[in-house]
């Protein structure tokens, strides 16, 4: 490892100008730094500089002013997946959030670091084989190889990589919103457009700009969905391993039975969490029942192609959805079977 | 405790391969006040095992995979290979060396020997600091909820029941047996609910 500098950043401001002034972004902000030293042992990310955010005042878990939350950017993802107000409002997140990495890591990993992670395909990780993430240009080694853990929607012929998030999931469900500063000023970015899909660009995983840190995120008030929503993570063993498909969903349902709003989600199989508000649509006004939901799954669906290994993904991640749409309408929240209204050490 | 050096005083630095800039530390590390110079790229852990000695603290993976670096940091369990020691700036760290208060070991450690919840024992270091961790956290009060957050934690003897009922052990003494019976997973699809 080429030594980068380390410096502990003692206002935001000094932080956005020392971002601003290493254009192309050599110098990486560190907060939990769990998936970025990991990438910086195998000399996958060489960062020249590490500009330690830890000390910045953007770790409150707080309302916000129209009753939704706002989740500080170093918040931790146990802090935030524990914190009284996700527990209760947004179960969903909270469920997400514990279904992935372990306790260790989730203490040390930040909100705005999750969203940042990158994604752990094998050739990515690899520096021996071409991999047009790591290296634009080089090619891409996963079309053709070993792709069980990669894309059947979004991908292009220069990445099929999949984004392992499963925090995000929840976060694009839930409808988001991303904040972000730099000298120039704030933007808020809505969820869906923050991760982008690989195109002919894979090395750019998101559009935050190089000067850009990311601040806090904010949800908008989540009461409606919390009793009825579930986070379905499917993976190769029970606990601490990365899904190979996911589901966030999240049903509002009338005092008539049906349902008057949804969301839904799919994780690890595309380069950002899956979304399609058509899909939704279909659910909006029917009973919960099979028949709107695998409908609504075929909707979400509708497109994906099998990278050859992976072709299994697409009837598991259909078969996927309508298991997590019945687990939000009986009111069960995550993989353990725990109900709403359940803390973690009653379930 | 250590029998590394106290308050005040810095270690050598390491031979160099090549310059590269000296970071000042300061940290506690089971009870004792270190004031130390790091280069950027010393983990943690790397930190501990050879530049303190503190070898009691192991390296698996060095990827954050196999939980046997997991030591307390202000209390919280983390795994001390994917964080550099610079970070650590101020923090209160607490390794395996530091559970046993002199020749008393902790209840955690008594409680594995107790119940057979090791064999090789390479794991045991971080499995006993993860245990505290769980412990601190609050969020366990079952078996299957003690097995899901140690799953941070590999064992390839494949000592899990053991280590399990050794944590259940401590817990119990610590929060009393729960008044709840282990929940069933109802009509929930078996083989997704860890067991």
């Amino acid at each position: 490892m080429i030594p980068p500098t380390y410096e502990r950043a003692a206002s935001l401001q000094q932080a956005l100008q020392q971002l601003a002034s290493t254009p192309g972004r050599p110098i990486q902000p560190i907060a939990g730094g769990t998936n970025l030293l990991d990438l910086m042992k195998l000399q996958v990310m060489q960062p020249s500089g590490l500009l330690d955010v830890n000390a910045l005042p953007l770790d409150a878990i707080t309302l916000t002013e129209e009753g939704g939350l706002q989740l500080g950017a170093t918040a931790r993802n146990a802090d935030t997946a524990y914190h009284p107000l996700v527990e209760r409002e947004y179960p969903l997140l909270a469920a997400a959030i514990l279904a992935a990495a372990s306790p260790q890591i989730r203490n040390m990993a930040s909100n705005g670091g999750n969203l940042l992670q990158r994604t752990r395909c094998t050739y990515f990780y690899d520096r021996a084989t071409p991999c047009n993430k790591r290296e634009p240009g080089s090619g891409c080694s996963a079309v053709g190889g070993l792709t069980k853990y990669h894309a059947i929607l979004g991908a292009s012929e220069h990445c099929i990589a999949t984004h392992p998030s499963d925090m995000c999931v929840a976060l694009a469900a839930l409808d988001a919103t991303v904040h972000v500063a730099s000298v120039r000023g704030t933007r808020a970015i809505p969820f869906g457009e923050f991760h982008r899909l690989p195109g002919d660009q894979p090395e750019q995983d998101s559009t935050l700009a190089a000067d850009e840190l990311i601040t806090h995120l904010t949800l908008p008030p989540g009461g409606r969905f919390a009793a009825h929503s579930a986070y379905l993570k499917i993976r190769e063993r029970l606990s601490y391993a990365f899904a190979l498909v996911s589901v966030a969903a999240a049903l509002e349902i009338g005092p008539d039975g049906r349902i008057t709003d949804a969301r839904l989600a799919l994780g690890s199989v595309a380069h950002k969490p899956w979304r399609s508000t058509d899909a939704e649509q279909l659910l909006i006004g029917t009973m919960p029942g099979d028949a709107a939901f695998e409908s609504a799954a075929d909707r979400l669906l509708e497109g994906a192609q099998s990278q050859g290994q992976n072709a299994f993904k697409i009837p598991l991640a259909r078969r996927a959805v309508v298991r997590a749409l019945q687990a939000a309408t009986e009111g069960t929240i995550d993989n353990r079977g725990r109900r709403r209204g359940q803390p973690e050490h009653a379930a | 405790m250590s029998e590394f050096p106290a308050s005040g005083v810095a270690t050598p630095p390491p031979p160099a391969t090549h310059a590269s800039p000296l970071y000042p530390l300061r940290l506690t590390i089971n009870g004792e006040a270190y004031t130390l110079e790091v280069e950027s790229t010393v983990s943690l852990l790397d930190l501990l095992r050879d530049r303190l000695q503190l070898t009691g603290t192991k390296k698996g993976c060095d990827h954050g995979q196999c939980g046997a670096c997991t030591v307390l940091v202000d209390g919280r369990r983390i795994n001390s290979c994917l964080t550099l020691a610079v970070m650590q700036q101020g923090a209160d760290i607490t390794t395996v060396e530091g559970l046993a208060n002199g020749d008393a070991l902790h209840p955690l450690q008594q409680a594995f020997i107790a119940k057979d919840a090791l064999q090789c024992g390479y794991c045991t270091p971080g499995q006993l600091c993860s245990a505290q961790g769980l412990i601190n956290e609050g969020q366990a009060c079952t078996r299957d909820q003690v097995r899901e957050l140690m799953s941070g934690n590999i064992c390839r003897c494949g000592a899990y029941p053991q280590i399990t009922d050794a944590v259940m052990t401590v817990l119990e003494e610590t929060q009393g047996t729960p008044d709840a019976p282990e929940p069933s997973p109802g009509h929930w699809t078996p083989g997704t609910v860890p067991a």
